[in-house]
């Protein structure tokens, strides 16, 4: 909303520097976007100019050589205007005057003629258009050498507010001027309706009829009638204030609806009454398929929502949206029926969102506009109307209302304000303050029965707005004590699983990765390109309907994606070390939640729509540990990657397996399923070849984990004590040839199995493939270890339980090596 | 005899002296002390002597044994340890070569290490941490929120909505399904199922149709709430200035402008003094405080006290809005870092570039 700082000062004027002003309303609630000049930087060296003689310029068929007096004597101006003339009243630009944009006059030569200043068109001044040349001002308006500024509204100071969508109220200059009021003190003049008011019925009764079929949608409908007038453009004041404003003036019976509509904070439209037969208006909604002809010549289909004020023949305009081209007022018009109507705001909201049409009218209708302010706009209009346009009125007024529901005055507590603010308030001023912004307050015992205007009918409902009120115009930022809230006894703290996740995240950076924080939302083609496809349920993503672009249009559902990108991205970019990993979540169609927030179950009632657990994702590409002069390493491989996997779990003091398992993005020989405590919790393996040069890479290992089962399997601030002392262990080695394709773990599940509760610990610590054994063969070497809590082992106890691990070693093919 | 002994003690001391390595001296060794040496046969000798001269000799022939013994043994270390010097003398290396460096550690994303500096200054302000679902339903994010539909308040924020079917529910309608464009749907959740006092955080991804240098369609909030009886806006305005100063430092100083959301009432805008100018304004060579535009104020979030319509949602589960008062605020992660670190453009945060990762170990 801009606010015109002069057009304001008209009701209330604060005597302010209008920046001073701005930072009082940004502190009471109505924030300043900026203060802007329309029109010069500054009024300094424009003055009123008298053009004395035009003579032809003797060397440029366009020019003109105009003298001009400017107060102190005659000057020289080289004009390139074809309407200046002698005898004109103009407004000159001296040197050293500041042009909008920036320009400075200087004295100058032009094509030899010496011109010493500029005589000034409308948009120069930022007054207008300017399309007919130097704007020309009435005979004898000033004397010459005025101050252009004392006659002319150059270089005007606008508050550009941006207004929150409850205080319809400061959608109108009088609100503006009403808080301007309020938070400075300064006197309020009457609003321009006030004291007056119109009679429904009366001669318009015989021009206008007026339908309303659902009275929902329109709470009222107003309207008045001129005759006999005429179309003109309007005077300079109003032009320059609505262009001040930011808007284009048209004509005077368009313009003063605008004005109107910018001072009252009510939208008005004006049909041209001779083209709507009979005069007859019927506001209805619209049938299914109709279409409208609206001002900004497009067509437009509406929707069966969509209220329409319609002539006998069919729409003539959008309810509260936008006026159609039917009845538009033209240079011809010579009667106009004028609207000021009251309509439903989530109505007209939905209407301008489905339409994809925003305009002034609709952004306030919008927000739900009182009837009352119907009337006010009709008092208003119907003034300027006489004034400006000559036109007659025709008495009364059509007035198509629902009856109003009426809402009697808000009881505010003794003692509330402060207990909700914790700063005491009082009553006087909770008084002062409620009556300076327009409500109306009556005492009632210690309690105030408040009375609310019409302006905030809809803002203000309840005892809580009014302390809002109260406080916010009461110096609140500077009175506010700052305090704590008094001890309950509470204890802050990260839950069990928060203190994991850092943990887990905290020994990826330790291991040597990067964090990235990828988006959550990514192509389509993604998936294809990770060669997932349904019935995988990470090729089912959660779809956006209303994406920015293509690219950011469904939700992951692999952390790979993002990991691939950003390890893309730094390749190209040179980088020549890529270990990066990802805490974050991915989104997976409803079902199957997991543990905790981390396992996408959350706090409420309501499920969430999807699911979306935390994942922890590493991706290593190519070398990641440090060349030396005398050593260079190879690039990370599967193995490396599955240390990383297995100090991630040795971290979170438990244990992670990794059986053999595909994935359509992994190389099908190096890959595996990674499992804690039995159940399945993610994979590992090195990227496919084909997948990794999708995304210009070479060489790459991951693996992504669901981050709640990892955690869930984590021991860690529950361990228990175990008897190391006491009772050493018994350590033996067993050396095992064994065909290649048995995996190692299933040789290491088959020793545990046997080995009952006595092994405490079994791991592979050499391999060995080559002349000593088959060619399919491999041999493995296995360190174990037994304990018992109680008791020494001894041979005798050790050796059975070793004989049936060997057996079982033994049952899976494998020999023990001499 | 014992003449022969003093020759036999002079020469092998001379010999053991004169001997240059460690060979040298076990050949000595043998030579006079061994089995076959002179010295030897006079000891085993002595019991065929007169007694006379059992004991003078015997004597002095232990004595040159002990003597000569003692006198191969510290030779023998002795020489050890020179050869051992003179070993690892010719066993030298460039020391000036560079040292085999570790892997590097890696590094912590920005956001993630804001977050956390966030986290544990409201944990020790006695608030839990919670999350919530970043796809949520519109009865959270909105209606909940003292949002009715069609109200113009939501079209403050520009809202991704999911489409219904792939992956969203298959009941839903085209906008019960969306992105949460704050943090806030966490409020109600939160109180649905914890009764007051409740002293929460929500840090968390959020989302918004914007984007430019300042915007990004996807970002973090932190949200906090506050629910007991007594609590006024002067707690809110102390518990922002306390978290405030913990991150920009001792001195800064809060500022609250009123303002409107539809889920507080009243509402308010918060703003840290300028740590860079000192809240003036004004930095020497320049015209104005580039970070604070020369306000001496920045701007950080918005707060309130929770609206009675809130409250209206969750009354079953103790939240009497006659009993019970709380505030609410929310503010952005990504705008605390960029503030902190200097980061000029929200956008490089989720670019992952290394050369920016790495700059904040």
């Amino acid at each position: 909303m801009r606010v015109p700082y002069g057009w304001m000062a008209e009701y209330c004027d604060p005597g302010l520097d209008p920046d001073v002003l701005a930072e009082k309303l940004a502190m009471t609630g109505t924030e300043v976007e900026r203060v802007v000049v329309s029109g010069p930087p500054s009024a300094d060296n424009f003055v009123i100019g008298l053009v004395t003689a035009v003579e032809e310029h003797p060397d440029a068929d366009r020019l003109r050589v105009c003298t001009v007096d400017d107060g102190e004597g005659e000057r020289t101006i080289v004009c390139g205007a074809p309407n200046v003339a002698a005898g004109q009243t103009v407004v000159v630009a001296l040197p050293g005057a500041v042009m909008p944009g920036g320009m400075k006059i200087k004295k100058a030569k032009l094509r030899g003629v010496p011109s010493e200043g500029m005589i000034c068109s409308e948009s120069e001044l930022g007054l207008g258009d300017g399309k007919d040349g130097i704007m020309v001002l009435e005979d004898g308006l000033a004397a010459p050498g005025t101050p252009a500024a004392d006659v002319v509204p150059i270089s005007e100071h606008v508050l550009e507010l941006e207004v929150t969508p409850n205080r319809t109220d400061c959608f109108g200059i009088y609100g503006v001027a009403r808080e301007a009021h309020a938070i400075t003190g300064a006197a309020l003049a009457p609003a321009p309706w006030e004291g007056e008011s119109v009679e429904a019925g009366g001669e318009i009764d015989s021009l206008v009829s007026v339908e309303v079929e659902n009275h929902d949608l329109c709470p009222r409908f107003t309207a008045r009638a001129f005759t006999d007038l005429k179309i003109a453009p309007s005077p300079l004041w109003l032009r320059a204030r609505l262009i001040a404003s930011g808007q284009r003036p048209i004509n005077n019976v368009v313009d003063i609806t605008n004005y109107v509509m910018w001072l009252t904070g009510q939208p008005m439209h004006a049909f041209d009454l001779d083209l709507v037969p009979s005069g007859a208006l019927s506001i209805r909604s619209a049938k299914p398929g109709e279409k409208v002809a609206t001002l900004d010549g497009v067509e437009r289909e509406v929707s069966t929502d969509t209220v329409l004020v319609c002539d006998q023949n069919g729409p003539t305009s959008i309810a509260g949206v936008m006026g159609g081209a039917v009845s538009e007022v033209s240079e011809t018009t010579t009667s106009v029926l004028m609207e000021a109507a009251t309509w439903n705001g989530p109505n007209i909201l939905r209407t301008s969102r489905d339409l994809n049409l925003r305009s002034e009218a609709s952004s306030r209708f919008e927000k739900q506009l009182h009837p009352d302010l119907a009337e006010r706009a009709q008092i208003v209009a119907t003034a300027l109307m006489v004034e400006l346009c000559g036109a007659t009125v025709a008495s009364g007024m059509v007035d198509v209302a629902a009856p109003l529901s009426e809402s009697g005055p808000i009881r505010l507590r003794n003692g509330r304000v402060e207990r909700i603010l914790g700063l005491a308030i009082d009553t006087d001023s909770q008084t002062e303050a409620l009556g300076m912004l327009g409500f109306g307050v009556e005492a009632d015992g210690d309690d105030l029965l408040v009375t609310v205007p019409a302006d905030r009918f809809y803002d203000v409902t309840r005892e809580i707005d009014l302390v809002e009120e109260v406080g916010r115009v009461n110096d609140l930022d500077k009175r506010l004590p700052a305090t704590l809230p008094s001890g309950s006894g509470r204890v802050g703290g990260l839950s069990r699983q928060q203190v994991l996740q850092r943990r887990a995240e905290d020994s990826m950076r330790e291991a040597g990765f990067d964090e990235i924080v990828g988006w959550s939302f990514t192509d389509p083609g993604e998936t294809e390109r990770l060669r997932l496809a349904t019935p995988d349920s990470r090729a089912d993503a959660v779809r956006l309907s209303n994406p920015l672009s293509e690219d950011q249009s469904v939700m992951r559902t692999t952390l790979l994606g993002s990991l691939l990108g950003a390890a893309g991205r730094n390749r190209s970019r040179g980088a020549g070390r890529i270990a990066l990993f990802e805490s974050g979540r991915v989104y997976l169609p409803a079902g199957g939640f997991g543990h905790g927030p981390l396992g996408g179950d959350f706090p409420g009632d309501q499920r969430p729509p999807v699911n979306e657990p935390q994942h922890l994702a590493v991706l290593a590409s190519g070398t990641i540990d440090p060349a030396t002069w005398d050593n260079d390493p190879a690039a990370a491989d599967f193995f490396q990657i599955k240390g990383v996997l297995e100090r991630l779990a040795l971290g979170l003091g438990t244990e992670v397996e990794v059986v053999a398992g595909e994935q359509p993005f992994l190389h099908p020989g190096r890959s595996g399923t990674v499992v804690a405590n039995g159940e399945e919790i993610g994979w590992i393996g090195q990227i496919h070849p084909s997948v990794a040069t999708a995304w210009d890479l070479e060489e790459t290992v991951a693996f992504e984990i669901r981050l709640a089962e990892l955690l869930k399997a984590s021991p860690l601030g529950e361990e228990t004590y175990g008897d190391f002392t006491s009772f050493p262990p018994v350590d033996r080695e067993l050396a095992l040839v064994i065909a290649n394709s048995v995996e190692a773990a299933s040789v290491l599940a088959a020793a545990k199995e046997a080995g009952g509760d006595l092994l405490v610990s079994v791991t592979v610590f050499d391999v060995y493939r080559g002349d000593q054994v088959g060619p399919e063969e491999k041999s493995l070497a296995l360190r174990m270890r037994f304990r018992a809590d109680d008791r020494t082992l001894s041979d005798e106890e050790v050796d059975p339980i070793w004989q049936k691990i060997i057996g079982a070693a033994e049952a899976l093919g494998g020999k023990v090596r001499g | 005899m014992l003449e022969r002994l003093e020759t036999i003690e002079a020469e092998g001391t001379a010999a053991v002296n004169g001997a240059g390595s460690a060979a040298e001296l076990e050949n000595l060794r043998v030579k006079f002390l061994g089995r076959k040496a002179e010295l030897t046969g006079i000891l085993r000798g002595i019991a065929d002597l007169e007694p006379a001269e059992r004991g003078p000799v015997g004597g002095a022939a232990n004595k040159v044994r002990k003597g000569l013994e003692a006198l191969v043994e510290s030779r023998i270390e002795s020489l050890a340890g020179a050869e051992l010097e003179a070993s690892l003398a010719s066993d030298r290396i460039d020391v000036t070569l560079p040292g085999s460096p570790v892997r590097a550690v890696g590094h912590l994303h920005p956001i993630t290490r804001t977050r956390r500096l966030i986290e544990d200054v409201m944990i020790g302000l006695g608030y839990q941490v919670m999350e919530g679902p970043e796809v949520e339903h519109d009865f959270y994010n909105f209606t909940a929120l003292n949002h009715p539909a069609d109200h113009p308040a939501r079209m403050l924020q520009d809202t991704f909505y999911i489409e219904s079917g792939a992956g969203a529910p298959e009941e839903a309608g085209p906008r019960d399904v969306l992105l949460r464009t704050h943090t806030s749907p966490m409020q109600v959740r939160a109180m649905e199922t914890t009764p007051p006092p409740l002293f929460m955080i929500v840090p968390g991804k959020t989302y918004r149709r914007d984007s430019d240098a300042t915007h990004s369609p996807m970002f973090h909030q932190v949200e906090g709430l506050a629910v007991a009886e007594g609590i006024t806006l002067a707690d809110l305005k102390g518990t922002l200035l306390a978290m405030l100063r913990e991150i920009f430092g001792p001195d800064r100083e809060i500022r609250m402008r009123p303002h409107f959301f539809p889920f507080t009432e009243p509402s308010v805008e918060f703003d840290v003094s300028c740590f860079k100018c000192r809240g003036s304004g004004k930095v020497e060579g320049e015209d104005r405080c580039n970070l604070c535009k020369g306000i001496g104020w920045i701007e950080l979030g918005g707060a309130g006290m929770v609206d009675p319509n809130v409250f209206g949602f969750v009354r079953e589960a103790g939240y009497d809005p006659d009993l019970v008062t709380g505030f609410a605020f929310g503010f952005g992660i990504e705008r605390i870092a960029m503030l902190r670190h200097g980061v000029g453009d929200l956008r490089l945060f989720f670019d992952n570039d290394v050369r920016l990762l790495e700059q904040f170990s």
